[in-house]
């Protein structure tokens, strides 16, 4: 029969282990210089926004002033810098051979005659395909600009004739949550998942480690402490540790960076708890498959890192996965609990539209205490 | 409290067996230990002493067999076994980053120590191993000796009846094994009863009694004045002679010697029957002309004990 479990020992546990850290200045270091350059690193230099697209430009008709006003159309987008012109293909050659052009524009000599004949003038785009997905959205917007500027070309040709403007549907989008598209609101709360979830199961994994390694867990599992006190007192500290990581994430990211918070502070603290949870238990877990602290930390950064990173839906979108890597991102705790940060940062979402999401973290925090309980005590009989 | 301790009996195992897998670590063995005695575990590394005594103090259950270990069962009660008991495992496990004072209260809190008797039994331990002037130092950089005596004193913080030590001496130098014998004795002598596990033959002079186990078998068991003389079947001489070294092989094989070996400049004969030895060494020696040399009977050592049931239990094993 197992006895009820000793809230005092839990805490012996728990203060052994804050004395722990706080004797070594390396793991705390770790634990709030990681999170504050990850956010900087993630938050400055992961920008999916695509504009000021270099291009340079060889205006073969530049004598016309018809292919001047096309080519301001380029000159005053925020999505194109035009960062020089040319009058031969070497140096456009060079431009996007050393990087420093995307996109290369060619207007050819006839340009101008062939507009005013009324047949169509030709133009040449030359882009860098090797960043393929920003390729393709500085060739939509190149497209863009040349369609409006043929709209304007047939209705000022339809008003000199006296025929008026042309019919057509006017569409006016409203951006709702993001109205900027800033790529960094979407980001910075995949931020705060990947940085809770490797910093707690990186710092469990590696203190319980450190015990086997030293010897002192023979020592423990030879007192009347049990499993789950032992666990219940390792979490602690962990947890302390991974809350004010929390905060320094919405702290970073409402000053630095200027997300806005929108939902309420108790959900999220409530919610980032059940996050935690599972994710220190599988720090322990890791822990008992490992017995070095060094295996233990790889395994810890391999299976919260990489999952977090490319199947939570952090940076790729999930419905763009083929059908098998959507199946895996279930399982990937960090999705639920991403889907519930970017409500509550931008959307202000309440339980109402979040019961899902937290049932699903709840499910994984239960399992993995489960599982972490059971996974120690098979490996200390 | 159970009717077991009430007889005296402070541990009882009778056909207990561990099998990790294929590998038997220990096979069938029984014995009983007394309240108030030195108990020895004794057998070379590997012979399944760790885990006997891992069973014994609730952390592995055993494969097959029963005991009682205070009284209560090693199977269904390991958690009250672990409440009753000290254990104090071979690396002399402590927190290297905790001070002396933060280990002792630590353990104190993990074996529910009433709190008003916490300074006390700090005052206590911290006696016993003599770290009075190093109370605030880091564990870490206590050397061996007394880092052993302070992990013995964690492990009994609780006032337990029996005392599991594992290799208790391994690494430190002969003064603090001698010093630290001394407290084991002191505290035997309180009434506590000892467990201890050693491969030092020497050591096990100490014990009251003890059970000697190799490849997981029990090969012997009784106190040390019985191991010597009715368990070693055999005698041994001891042969002085100069270069005694060019002798051994041509001297092991003589009919009536069982074996021999060197003992510093000396050869110890483990013979079948020390007169008939005496007179075939004397022909031998006589053969070859020499003169100076001695033989005499000498009492065998714990260790010649050890060794001589060691190649028995080979001898008799041998191609299985």
């Amino acid at each position: 029969m197992m006895p009820a479990m000793n809230i005092k020992r839990i805490m012996a546990i728990a203060n052994k282990e804050f004395i722990q850290i706080k004797r070594d200045p390396r793991s705390l270091g770790l634990a709030i210089v990681i999170p504050i350059v990850l956010l900087l690193i993630f938050g400055y230099g992961l920008s999916l926004d695509i504009d000021k697209v270099r291009t340079v430009v060889w205006n073969q008709d530049g004598s016309s002033q018809v292919s001047r006003d096309f080519l301001l159309n380029f000159e005053n987008s925020k999505y194109f810098k035009i960062i020089g012109y040319t009058d031969n293909y070497r140096d456009i050659v060079r431009a996007l051979n050393n990087g420093s052009s995307m996109l290369a524009l060619v207007i050819p000599k006839d340009f101008s005659r062939y507009l005013r004949s009324g047949s169509k003038a030709p133009l040449q785009l030359l882009v860098d395909g090797s960043d393929s997905n920003t390729a393709t959205i500085a060739m939509g917007y190149v497209k863009t600009v040349v369609t409006q500027y043929n709209v304007n070309l047939f209705a000022s040709t339809l008003q000199q004739q006296g025929l008026g403007p042309p019919k057509k549907a006017d569409l006016r989008s409203r951006v709702w949550y993001n109205p900027g598209l800033n790529s960094r609101w979407f980001i910075v709360p995949g931020v705060i998942a990947m940085i809770i979830m490797i910093i707690a199961a990186l710092l469990t994994s590696i203190c319980v480690a450190r015990e086997w390694e030293r010897g002192t867990m023979e020592q423990l599992v030879s007192t009347p402490v049990k499993a789950p006190e032992l666990i219940i007192g390792k979490f602690i500290p962990y947890f302390v540790i991974g809350l004010i990581d929390l905060a320094i994430g919405v702290i970073m990211g409402r000053f630095l960076f200027g997300v806005p918070f929108e939902g309420s502070y108790l959900l999220l603290v409530i919610l980032s708890m059940l996050f935690l949870t599972g994710a220190l238990s599988q720090g322990i877990m890791i822990s008992s498959i490992a017995r070095t602290q060094l295996l233990a930390s790889q395994l810890a950064i391999l299976t919260t890192f990489i999952p977090t990173m490319l199947l939570s839906g952090f940076i790729y979108p999930i419905f763009n996965m083929p059908k098998a890597v959507q199946a895996a991102t279930y399982l990937v705790p960090a999705r639920y609990y991403l889907v519930i940060l970017r409500g509550l940062f931008l959307k202000g979402n309440g339980m109402d539209v979040m019961w899902d999401e937290a049932v699903f973290l709840i499910i994984f925090a239960v399992l993995m205490f489960g599982l972490a309980i059971r996974k120690f005590k098979k490996k200390v009989a | 409290m159970s009717p077991d301790t009430n007889k005296g009996i402070a541990v009882k195992v009778k056909d207990l067996e561990k099998k990790f897998g294929d590998f038997t670590a220990v096979n069938h063995i029984n014995f009983e230990v007394k309240q108030g005695e030195i108990f020895g575990f004794l057998g070379p590394n590997g012979a399944g002493k760790s885990t006997t005594i891992r069973m014994l103090c609730g952390i592995y259950t055993p494969t097959s067999g029963s005991g009682t270990v205070a009284g209560y069962d090693i199977i269904k009660e390991q958690y009250k076994i672990k409440e009753h008991i000290g254990y104090m495992s071979q690396k002399f496990s402590l927190y290297d980053d905790l001070t002396v004072e933060e280990n002792i209260d630590f353990y104190s809190r993990i074996y529910n120590v009433p709190k008003n008797e916490m300074a006390q039994r700090r005052e206590e331990t911290i006696k016993l191993a003599e770290l009075e002037d190093f109370r605030r130092a880091l564990t870490g950089t206590l050397s061996g000796g007394w880092k052993q005596r302070l992990a013995l004193g964690c492990a009994i913080i609780h006032h337990p009846s029996i005392i599991f030590l594992d290799e208790p001496t391994s690494g430190v130098d002969p003064i603090t094994r001698a010093n630290f014998w001394s407290i084991i004795k002191q505290m035997a002598s309180q009434g506590k009863t000892i467990f201890v596990t050693t491969h030092y033959m020497d050591e096990a002079e100490n014990c009251n009694r003890m059970v000697m186990i190799y490849h997981g078998t029990m090969i012997a068991m009784g106190s040390p004045e019985e191991m010597k003389t009715e368990i070693m079947k055999n005698e041994i001489l001891e042969i002085i002679v100069p270069g005694a070294e060019h002798y051994l092989d041509e001297i092991s094989q003589l009919s009536p010697i069982k074996e021999t070996a060197l003992f510093g400049v000396n050869i110890h004969a483990v013979v079948y029957e020390a007169n008939k030895a005496s007179e075939a060494l004397k022909d031998f020696f006589a053969k070859k002309g020499i003169t100076g040399y001695s033989v005499n009977k000498i009492k065998a050592s714990l260790e010649d004990v050890f060794v001589s049931l060691i190649e028995n239990y080979d001898a008799e094993h041998k191609g299985k």
